[in-house]
Order: structure tokens, then sequence, then C-alpha cells
């Protein structure tokens, strides 16, 4: 065999702490190394053409390149080695930068290191043979989870391209939080004129399905052939009956119902529709607020009810649908605030949530868009804005910023002066992040034409005064003084945080996500959009903070992915997985049992069982391999025999 | 329960009231308060805001003088020494802290020093809710109260060790169960101003203004403390606190343990009530109105 090393010093990365030549001098003297040198950029074009041009000059016919984590650049190699003739698994890679010289300052040391670790590339590469991947038919249906704005995007965009959707939404209407805002910044427009359109095009699109009151049950399969679970919560109303006339919940007793849709601004009836655009425009029954499904006897909405669509014995529905790729849109939530018991925990009326707010201002709220206080229903004058209530605070686990709160603040600011010009409004804030376009110019007119009074410094209490008013006290940081406002109503800025059952859904969707339960994208800069699992991919918030236009941006940038992945009818498997030998498997059904994919299914040879390995299914994890008791299993180039040859290539004395 | 006591530089001087109602509490409930022998100041403000290895060794001091007479438990009325003395306990568990205090002493301190704890949490330990109410010979019901633990009492958390830092309940268990009403007081563990009252009047007259004032509106009889330089900022410049509010108050600021005092029926001369600046005769006088113990639930704001 006639191997090339390509020692690549990264610039200064590697190069900076490892001794790349003497790396290259080192391969040199091993057996098989018929060429080894140390370019400054092997990724790069000259880089990549001079692999191509040692391959014909020295009749190579295995690379290894020593530089970066395969994550990013073995692909690429990969496909140069393959422009220059050879199979493109006739390729290895060490990682000389993340596992040595970003770790280590030691010269010496490292580039010790870096040499075994060559050496180890080197010895897989010996025993290498050529692999062809297989191909296999993709599904060309895409799953969305999430219904908001940034799922709503993704589902449009994917149904435009011609690929049949199936959009889940755990609420009983698409809209996502979006749809409870009343304005959004920087133009003031009405969220619901903006988004109702959109949601209409969700309902009326042939290629999408749309399934509310549901939730992803359970995930299997891999890139282009997915199968999903989805369990459709019982609604207690026939939706193929219901035609959202509404008579149900004008006539339904039970009218105390806490309002979701409104942020328990205001109260609702058990059976309802959450606003007047909801989409779908079904009625949904409250179990337990539901006088029929509680104490058995009231049954009025059945009896109001002109199509005959309440079914008070519905259960829950199990539905499985086949697809070839997911988006992950699946939002956020607000923290929860009460933890703050100097802003009251939670025990005074008049200390609401932004999100509260905005349903008090949106005229499908609970006060027909009036700002009035909770307590008594009076109009406020003086109004104090709390930023950051749960962002930015390590001391409650939020380290991170929320990303919209200083936006949405200036434009309720300036939205309350609109609603009552003799308010005062007061904002507390600790840096101003307004980096979008027209943002800057927003909060500046927050301040200068609406005279809002900017503070920069943390509130410290906030408490009843005992005349009706609340006191606020803060400090000034620009004055080093301290502060006390008297108050007739505190919004807090409350924080966002991972959608409640994020991390389970990452776990079925087999994606990464971070100590605060947001989704990992594969790449922070260069793949923001896909996960660590092919053919998933996110958007929206789910991912991390971000404002509408980016999650718009985000959910279209998903679904540009999808429909790139269905531009090919079939996709190659890696090849880099588990083979039997069938001579020497003696069917004991360990490795089917071991297999987290299925991959493993049992099988007929000769009259005798054994097992066989489903390829396009199998992930090359090496459980199994290392399961089986005969040594019958082997993982393709990660042989035992390959990580002998490694070990006794390391362990020389 | 035996204890060993730490009453700390006050009790000698400006909270002599707050002194001997705790002795007289703890011993009307049996809990025999063992004085540290020669104990010595805490070092207080001065000593932990300049130098924490000469705080921790002026407490020291006194939690080996404690450990050495065989203490477990050790208590302590005020907010501020307790403070210093759970931090000295808290910082002598890393090894080179506790190098550097013992080379500051004549004599290495001991291993392992008593638990700390305030005389307030102290009572709680030693009898419940129910267990106090029944020991209770004059009941408080009737009186408004407001429970105002200052900024120290609950404060930082886990070296303090009362359920909620920001909304402390204890002081007010222990006077429902004497039958008093509790009013909801959202200033309880709002700074007095503390030591300012000397360099910087204003901003403790102010700040202690803040507290009466809300104490006033909720029409509360009295304002309980459990700090001695709360209690003086609150009482003794209850007349600073009122001009700088343009205002006079007639607040009385009580010790918990005066109040659980006349709810254990102790004589009042045994209470040091005649030492507040700001006479609780008018609450004594609703205490001792018939018309008043008798009525249902107590009164109506």
């Amino acid at each position: 065999m006639r191997i090339g090393v390509f020692i690549c010093h990264c610039g200064s990365n590697i190069a900076g702490t490892v001794d790349c030549a003497k790396v290259a001098a080192i391969a040199r003297s091993w057996p098989d190394v018929v060429y080894a040198v140390d370019p400054m950029y092997t990724c790069a074009e000259p880089g990549q053409a001079a692999i191509e041009a040692a391959i014909h000059e020295h009749k190579l016919d295995g690379v290894v390149v020593a530089s970066c984590s395969p994550r990013m650049h073995e692909p690429t190699f990969r496909r140069t080695v393959e422009r220059a003739g050879l199979n493109r698994y006739m390729f290895e890679m060490a990682n000389i930068r993340e596992h040595v010289s970003w770790i280590g300052k030691d010269m010496e040391a490292n580039t010790n290191k870096a040499a075994e670790l060559v050496r180890l590339a080197v010895e897989k590469l010996r025993h290498d043979v050529p692999l062809t991947a297989k191909q296999f038919d993709v599904t060309k249906r895409v799953l969305v989870i999430g219904g908001g704005v940034a799922g709503i995007q993704a589902a449009l965009d994917c149904a435009e391209g011609g690929v049949p959707v199936v959009l889940v939404e755990r609420e009983a209407t698409i809209g996502g939080k979006m749809a409870k805002l009343d304005k959004t910044f920087p133009t003031v427009d009405c969220s619901a004129c903006i988004l109702g359109p959109k949601m209409v095009d969700v309902a009326q699109h042939p290629n999408i399905t749309l399934y509310a009151c549901a939730e992803v049950e359970e995930v299997s399969g891999y890139v282009g052939n997915f199968t999903v679970k989805i369990r459709k919560r019982a609604t207690y109303v026939d939706w193929n009956k219901c035609t959202g006339c509404g008579a149900c919940t004008e006539k339904c007793p039970s009218k105390k119902t806490p309002d979701a849709f409104n942020e328990a601004t205001g109260t609702t009836t058990a059976i309802t529709i959450a606003f007047p655009q909801a989409i779908p425009k079904k009625a949904v029954i409250n179990p337990q607020y539901c006088r029929q499904l509680t104490k058995g006897k009231c049954g009025v909405c059945a009896k109001i009810c002109p199509t005959g669509a309440i079914m008070y014995d519905m259960q829950d529905e199990i539905v499985t649908e086949e697809v070839g790729s997911i988006v992950a849109a699946t939002g956020y939530d607000l923290m929860d605030w009460t933890v703050y018991k100097e802003y009251g925990g939670g025990t005074y009326p008049d200390v609401i949530t932004s999100l509260q707010y905005e349903r008090l201002m949106s005229a499908s709220g609970p006060t027909g868009g009036h700002i009035v206080r909770p307590s008594d229903g009076r109009e406020p004058k003086n109004i104090v804005f709390v930023q950051c209530v749960g962002s930015r605070d390590k001391s409650v686990g939020r380290p991170y910023c929320s990303g919209f709160c200083c936006m949405y603040t200036a434009k309720q600011a300036i939205l309350t002066k609109d609603h009552i010009p003799d308010s005062q409004s007061y904002v507390f804030y600790m840096d101003i992040r307004a980096p979008g376009k027209m943002y800057d110019e927003f909060t500046r007119r927050a301040m200068e034409e609406y005279g809002t009074e900017y503070i920069r410094g943390r509130v410290s209490h906030i408490y009843p005064d005992g005349n009706g008013r609340l006191t606020v006290m803060g400090v000034d940081t620009l004055l080093g003084r301290q502060v006390e406002i008297k108050a007739d109503l505190v919004v807090l800025a409350v924080g966002i945080e991972a959608s409640r059952g994020a991390p389970q859904l990452a776990e079925k969707l087999r994606i990464s996500y971070d100590n605060h339960g947001f989704f990992m994208e594969s790449h922070v800069k260069l793949k923001p959009v896909e996960t660590n699992t092919a053919g998933v991919f996110l958007a929206g918030v789910c991912q991390g903070a971000k404002d509408i236009p980016a999650s718009v941006a985000q959910g279209s940038a998903a679904a540009a992915k999808v429909l790139g992945l269905f531009a090919k009818d079939k996709l190659e498997s890696d090849p880099q997985i588990a083979q039997v030998d069938i001579q020497r498997c003696v069917a004991c059904g360990k490795c089917l049992r071991c297999c987290p994919f299925g991959a493993i299914k049992g099988t007929e040879f000769r009259g005798e069982p054994k097992v066989q390995v489903i390829e396009t299914v199998c992930q090359g994890c090496g459980l199994c391999t290392s399961t089986c008791p005969q040594g019958a299993i082997q993982l393709q180039h990660s042989t035992d025999n390959q990580i002998l040859a490694e070990v006794n290539a390391l362990c020389q004395c | 329960m035996n204890v060993a006591y730490y009453p700390g530089c006050s009790a000698k001087g400006s909270s002599k009231d707050y002194e001997i109602s705790t002795q007289a509490v703890c011993r009307a409930l049996n809990i025999t308060l063992e004085e540290i022998p020669g104990w010595n100041c805490c070092g207080s403000t001065p000593a932990h805001a300049v130098d924490t290895e000469l705080s921790a060794a002026l407490c020291a001091r006194n939690l080996d003088i404690a450990a050495s007479q065989g203490a477990k438990l050790l208590l302590t009325p005020c907010p501020s020494c307790l403070s210093n003395l759970r931090a000295a306990s808290q910082r002598m568990e890393k090894p080179e802290f506790r190098q550097r205090v013992n080379e500051l002493l004549d004599t290495p301190a001991a291993e392992t020093f008593p638990e700390v704890l305030s005389v307030m949490q102290g009572i709680a330990m030693q009898l419940d809710k129910e267990n106090l109410a029944l020991r209770v010979k004059k009941t408080l019901k009737g009186l408004r109260l407001a429970a105002y633990y200052g900024c120290l009492m609950s404060r930082p958390a886990d070296r303090m060790r009362f359920e909620d830092p920001e909304n402390p309940q204890l002081m007010e268990d222990l006077l429902t169960a004497c039958g008093a009403e509790m009013v909801d007081f959202p200033l309880k563990t709002a700074c007095c101003g503390a030591a300012f009252g000397i360099p910087e009047r204003a901003m403790t007259a102010r700040n202690s203004g803040r507290i009466l004032e809300l104490a006033a509106r909720l029409d509360v009889d009295a304002v309980i403390t459990a700090c001695p330089l709360c209690q003086m900022n609150l009482d003794l410049r209850q007349t600073q606190a009122g001009r700088a509010l343009n205002t006079r108050f007639h607040m009385p600021v009580v010790y918990f343990t005066q109040m659980l005092g006349l709810a254990l029926g102790l004589p009042r001369k045994q209470l040091g009530l005649n030492k507040l600046a700001v006479s609780a005769d008018k609450l004594l006088g609703k205490l001792d109105d018939p018309r008043l113990a008798d009525a249902e639930g107590g009164q109506q704001s």
C-alpha cells in the first residue's frame, strides 16, 4: 500500500504548538508511508489540489490528513481523494487541533501526541478496504413540530415547494406566541393581522395536514424514512362536525375556566375556541372544568350544538405518519418568575408579565384592548416596566439574554402612551440591546417622542404601599442614586426558557440540547439550522432566543434544507456499518437486544437461524460488535483487527 | 435545654430591654442560657468589612470557649452577631483560612464549633406553634402587629437559614400562636439604614421612615423587631424619621421577646418595656382592655 500523509498547519492554529514538519518527517519512517508533507492550509483549494497531485504523482492508494475535527472537513477530503480516483473511504483523518494543539502548550509533548495520533490513522488506513455507499428511497413528506410563526413559515415554504407537510401543534390553535401579541416592533403593525393570513394559508393549503391538540409520541427510523407516532389528545369535540360557530361557548355554564390563551388575565368557558382567528377554528373542552366530565351532569353544549359534534367519551388517538424529514419548531415558554419574592412572587395582582400586558392591550383580549389594573379595573397612570426578569441572572439559573425583551418593552411603552395619553412609563433596564434593523431608532423613539423614562438599574423591591399603589424601589446606576417610583401597574419583562417538554422531545428526535433545554444546532456558525441527526432541522426559538424576523428566516431556512434534501430521489447511506459474518454467527440474539436502532433482524441461511444488518438503519455505533461473543459482527472500518493493529502500533516498546 | 449564650455588645448597652426580655422568656420556656464566660465583641461591621480573618478570629475565640464548655448549640439575640458567628464557622471549614485565623489566636481554635442560631430560631426549636399556644397566659388577641426582621436576619440565605429569605414567617408563626393578628408586611426585610445613622443620617431617617410609614398605613399597633440596631433606628430615631417624611409617627417598636413575655404572662417589669423611647402604653392598654381580648378574631382593618 502507498500512503500519503498531510500534516496541516491550520495557519498557526496547529503549527503554533505542534512541530508539523517534524511530525511529517516521523511519518515518513512508518511502513507504507511513501509521502508526507506539512501544508499551511490543507482544506483550501491549493491544499486540496496538492493532495490530488500527490495521489497521481506518487501513485497513492490511501491518504491521511492530520488537521481539525472530522466533523466539518472529513466530507471535504473524502471528495478530494474521490476526485483523484481513489475510493472515498480510503481516507483517514487525525484530529491534532481540537485534541492536541488547542488544549496544550507544550510543543514537544504536543508534537509527540500528534505523531501518535497520525500513526493510529495510518495503521487504520493500512487495513481499510474500499467501501461503496448503498442507496435508499426517500419519503418526500416532512413533519413540522410546532405551529408558531417559525413552524408556520417552514410548513408553508415546504408545501409551496411541493412537499406534503404534517404540522403538529400542541395547543388548540396554531399561531404560537405571536398570535398573543397585540402589535409587533419596530413597525407597530398588528400581530394578528400579519400572522392571521399565514395561519389561514396553513388551513387551506392542500399540501398541509394539521394536527392541533397533538403531540409527537414516538419517532423511529432515519433520514428519508422516519416513522412518527402522534398522539391526538381528546378534545371531546368531533372536529369533522364542528363548524366553529361558537354557540356552545356562549351557553357553557362553567364560566370560571382560566383562559390560557389570554395568559390567565381573564376567564373563559370550559368549552372554548381560543380566539376569533384560531386555526383550526374548532371548539375544545377543558376536561378539568367541564361539568359533564367532572360531575357527570350538564350536557348543555351537546344540546346546543347544531351539528351534534360533542363527544364526551372521546379518547386520545394515536396516528402514524411516514416522513423523510423533521423540522422542530417548538418555541419557548416564559420562565417561572414567581421565584422573585422581592417582586411579590406572584401575589400582587397589579404586577403582571409582559405577555399578560399584550393580552390587555389586544382588542381580542379580556378587556377589549383597554389597559386596566387587574386589581380594581382602574386605568393605570404610572406604569413601570422591569426588564431582565429571569434573563441574564445566574442566581435563578438563567444566564442568557432573552433577546427581544428590550424591543417589546419599548413597544409596550409607546403603545401605553397611545392608549393612555396622560400616562407616564418608566423602564428599568440593564443594557438596551437593540441591534436589529431600525431597532435602535425604535427605542430612541420610545424615549424621545413618547417620553418614556429609562432608568439604568435593577429593581430591588416591589410592594404595595397600603394606598392601593405599588412602590417600586430600585437603583439608577448612571446617577448612582436610589430610585423610588409610585406605580399603578408593574409589567415584568419575563425571560424565556425552552418550551415545556423540549428535552424529552429532543431525546425522541435523538438531537442534542443544551443545559437550558434549547436544541443544539450542528455548527454554531455554519450549520445553524441542521442538527447532528441527519434529516432533523431546527426553526425558531427552540434553538435559542430569536425575534419574529429571525424566527421566520430560520423557518424558511429549514424549509430550504428540507427541499434540498428531497431534491434527490435517493439518499446514500454510510457504508461504515456493522456486517455479519454469516458463518460465525450462532444466532444467540444478543445483538438484536442491544441494538438501539432496531437495525438487526433474524434471518435464515441454509436452514440455520442467523442475523442480518439492515444497512440503511444501522448507524455504525458498534454496540453489537462489542456484544457479539463470536466476533461475528464487525463494524466496517473499525474491525477488531484494525483496532488491534492501532493498539500494536501505539504500544511498541 | 441548656445552650451557650452569646449576648453581644448591644445587650449590655443600647438593647438592655432585648436582653432582659430574652432572659425572662427563655427562663419561662425552660431554655437555660449559659453566657459564654469572658466573651468578646464579634467585631460587628467594622471588623468584617475590613478584614474577614480578623472578624473570624474574634468570633472563633467566642465559639472556642463555648466549645470548650461542651456546648452543642449557641444562641444569640443579635442578627449581626449571628451573621458574624455563622460566617466564621463557615469560613473556618477551609483549612487555609482556619490556619490563618489560628495564627491570630493565642491557641488554635477547636476543630468543631457549636451550631449557632438566633434566639428566635432557638425558641421555635424548643417548642412548636401548638405548644407555644398552650403556654400563653395572656392572649395577644386584638393586637394587630407588623413583623419586621430587618435586612440581616434572613440573609444571606445560605448563611442564616431562614426558610424564605425574602419573606420569612418565623416571627409571624410565634406571635400568631400568641393570638396576635400579623399583617402581611412587605418591608419586613427592608433595611432600616443600620449603622448609617451616624455618617448618613438622612438616609437612615428615610429608610426607617419608609418602614414606619407603611406600618402606620397598615394601621398596626406596633412594629415587632428582632435586631438591636433596627429597634434603635425605628424607635430612638423615630422623630428624625418622621421629620424626613414631613410627618410624626407614634409607633411603638417592640422586641419580639417583649411581646412573647407579655403573652406568657411574665411581669412587665422583667420585660424592659419602660426602656422604649416611643411609649407602648397604648398597646398595653389595649391588651388590658377586656372588650378587645374577648372580641372574636381580633380587630379588622
